[in-house]
């Protein structure tokens, strides 16, 4: 296996616009995913992140910059590298015209695999997205979270080097990301390597090995999870609400707790190691907040800290 | 060290265009096969309306219809031959028409957007230019079967005088494709359905169908409603069928510029659609 699976050296992607400037969607992003890594594309809605993907998934000509995946340029070994890849969009586009299984034995055929393969890989498939019982369903009668792991499986059957998953749990509910996930974490002990977009911190908690945070194009901070929590936030974060009328006001003396204090229209965020010790000196100080919570740290952190915004607006 | 990384990136690559390899060639063949699937879920209404509408048309005008032009101008009314034997080539191109209007608006529109497994194709190696064609041969095998029931048919209704007949087969085949495929590139430019679709049946289709010599001769039309035959794939369709089925008589040249002019708009249609395709999958 090469070193890299896929490196990006400042990727950009614009889209002209009429009468006006073109609009830089991505805007020079690098970085090298190894493979059996698990790497995500952390971001909110718009930073760039399913423009990046489908550069990747070789579904989209770059404007400028290099790209090469699986030691292959996408502008021209497009059916070379979709071969090696498997996709899972942000957008549904399983066949509701054919049967769940159906819908296995038809995308195995555009890899022209054999046919009697491509059954027995079904199968298998179903079983892996526990949906053995559902084969001969319409896709249509499936949950959310069915049809995800439907086309997690669809997306597997030629075999894939590297998997791409666009918000893979977006829209779906907590249980349903659960089992989701726990999927996705055995394909990663198994050595497929993972490129996943999210906008959720806890996601990208969970399965990545490493991450980049992307916002407006641009990649703001790259690291482990845990590296990044470290470098941009602290260890606990303090929430405190003392109601938006005096929030303001309060803010004023407690700016020097903690690491740093973040003051948000409604809450107050105290960065320290140690959020209780924080919470007492409040209390000490005659400061009663009507809520208040003490919490890991967390990506999110992270994310308001390189941005001043919060992911999920 | 970094032979060794070279050597094994030289591999991969290997490995990924030998993957690749099938598909590069056969991909089209990958994506009629998904279309053939999803007609067997409607398989039924495809045989029902291919032997039913023969059925209905050739006793309605065919032998109704034709009843009354025969009573009044004797059994060589049109072009010298009955009614029937005149109608019936026409009857035939639409057929293909018809099954063009269908296979090539609503499952298009669906493809892009409704349920775009188009973009999930084009995920996988297959690449934009092979659905179209996938969709294509697909069409064009539906259109096989319809238009051939129809022709036998025909031949039941004793409507085919000349010994070539067979011919108006594939004549509505390549007539029906090259209105087809005009229509699916038209469908494809199409972000959203409000009600264009419909638009098109009714202000093209109809029209067509009404004025391109199908139910009377082109020439009893006023000169400023000819020119309708002269642009429509269906008039020129439909006359050559007719010089295979029952001799019409026309030049030589006429009959080549129909081969020609059916073939020209297949070919732009194609193209045009293969490109429009890849600009909306590949953004």
């Amino acid at each position: 296996m090469p070193a890299t699976v896929i490196a990006t050296q400042n990727l950009v992607k614009s889209y002209p616009v009429k009468n006006s400037k073109d609009f830089v969607a991505v805007d020079g992003i690098s970085f090298e995913v190894a493979p059996g890594e698990s790497f995500g594309l952390l971001g909110p809605n718009g930073a760039g992140k399913s423009t990046t993907m489908r550069m990747i998934g070789a579904v989209s000509t770059r404007t400028s910059g290099d790209l090469d995946v699986l030691g292959l340029d996408p502008n021209r070994y497009g059916p070379e590298i979709r071969s090696q890849l498997g996709v899972v969009p942000q957008e549904n586009n399983l066949d509701m015209e054919l049967k769940v299984r159906e819908n296995l034995l038809v995308y195995g055929r555009y890899f022209g695999l054999p046919r009697a393969r491509v059954a027995r890989r079904a199968d298998e498939l179903l079983e892996f997205a526990q949906l053995a019982d559902k084969a001969g369903a319409k896709v249509d009668d499936l949950s959310g979270g069915m049809k995800r792991r439907l086309t997690i499986a669809r997306a597997l059957i030629n075999d894939p080097r590297i998997l791409l998953l666009d918000e893979p749990t977006t829209g779906l509910d907590p249980q349903a990301r659960h089992i989701l996930w726990d999927r996705l974490f055995r394909l990663k002990e198994q050595g497929t390597t993972l490129l996943l977009t999210t906008h959720y911190m806890d996601e990208a908690e969970q399965l990545c090995d490493r991450l980049v945070v992307v916002d407006k194009g641009r990649i703001m901070a790259e690291g482990s999870p845990v590296d990044l929590i470290r470098r941009y936030s602290s260890r606990e974060v303090l929430e405190v609400r003392f109601g938006s009328t005096q929030n303001a006001e309060v803010a004023g003396r407690i700016q020097s707790y903690g690491e740093r204090v973040d003051v948000l229209p409604d809450r107050i965020l105290v960065y320290s190691d140690s959020g209780e010790n924080e919470l007492e000196r409040m209390t000490a100080a005659g400061l009663h907040p009507i809520t208040s919570l003490v919490r890991r740290s967390s990506l999110e952190d992270v994310f308001l800290r390189l941005t001043g915004r919060n992911l999920i607006e | 060290m970094g032979d060794i990384s070279d050597e094994m990136r030289a591999e991969t690559r290997a490995a990924a265009v030998a993957a690749a390899a099938r598909t590069r060639r056969y991909g089209s063949w990958y994506v009629a096969e998904h279309r053939f699937r999803v007609m067997r879920s409607y398989a039924q209404t495809v045989l029902f309306t291919a032997v039913g509408s023969p059925l209905v048309y050739l006793y309605a005008m065919g032998v109704g219809l034709a009843s009354l032009v025969d009573g009044n101008l004797g059994d060589d009314a049109v072009d010298g031959v009955s009614y029937l034997a005149f109608l019936a080539p026409a009857l035939l191109a639409s057929s293909a028409i018809a099954v063009a209007s269908e296979e090539f608006t609503y499952p298009i529109m669906l493809g892009f957007k409704w349920n775009p497994t188009f973009f999930g194709m084009n995920a996988s190696s297959i690449q934009p230019g092979q659905i179209i064609n996938g969709l294509v041969i697909s069409v064009a095998a539906r259109m096989l079967v319809t238009c051939t029931i129809f022709y036998v048919f025909m031949l039941a209704f004793g409507a085919v005088p000349g010994r070539l007949g067979f011919v108006a087969v594939p004549v509505a085949l390549v007539t029906g494709l090259a209105f087809g495929v005009l229509v699916m590139a038209y469908t494809a430019t199409l972000k959203d359905d409000t009600g264009q679709l419909a638009m098109v049946q009714r202000f093209v289709i109809l029209p067509m169908t009404l004025f391109s010599g199908t139910f009377f001769p082109l020439d009893v039309l006023p000169p400023y409603l000819q020119w309708i035959g002269w642009v429509s794939p269906l008039w020129h369709g439909t006359e050559l069928s007719r010089v295979f089925a029952y001799g019409l008589s026309e030049p030589i040249w006429l009959s080549l510029v129909h081969v020609l002019y059916l073939a020209a708009l297949l070919a732009i249609g194609w193209v045009w659609a293969r490109r429009l395709a890849t600009r909306r999958l590949n953004k």
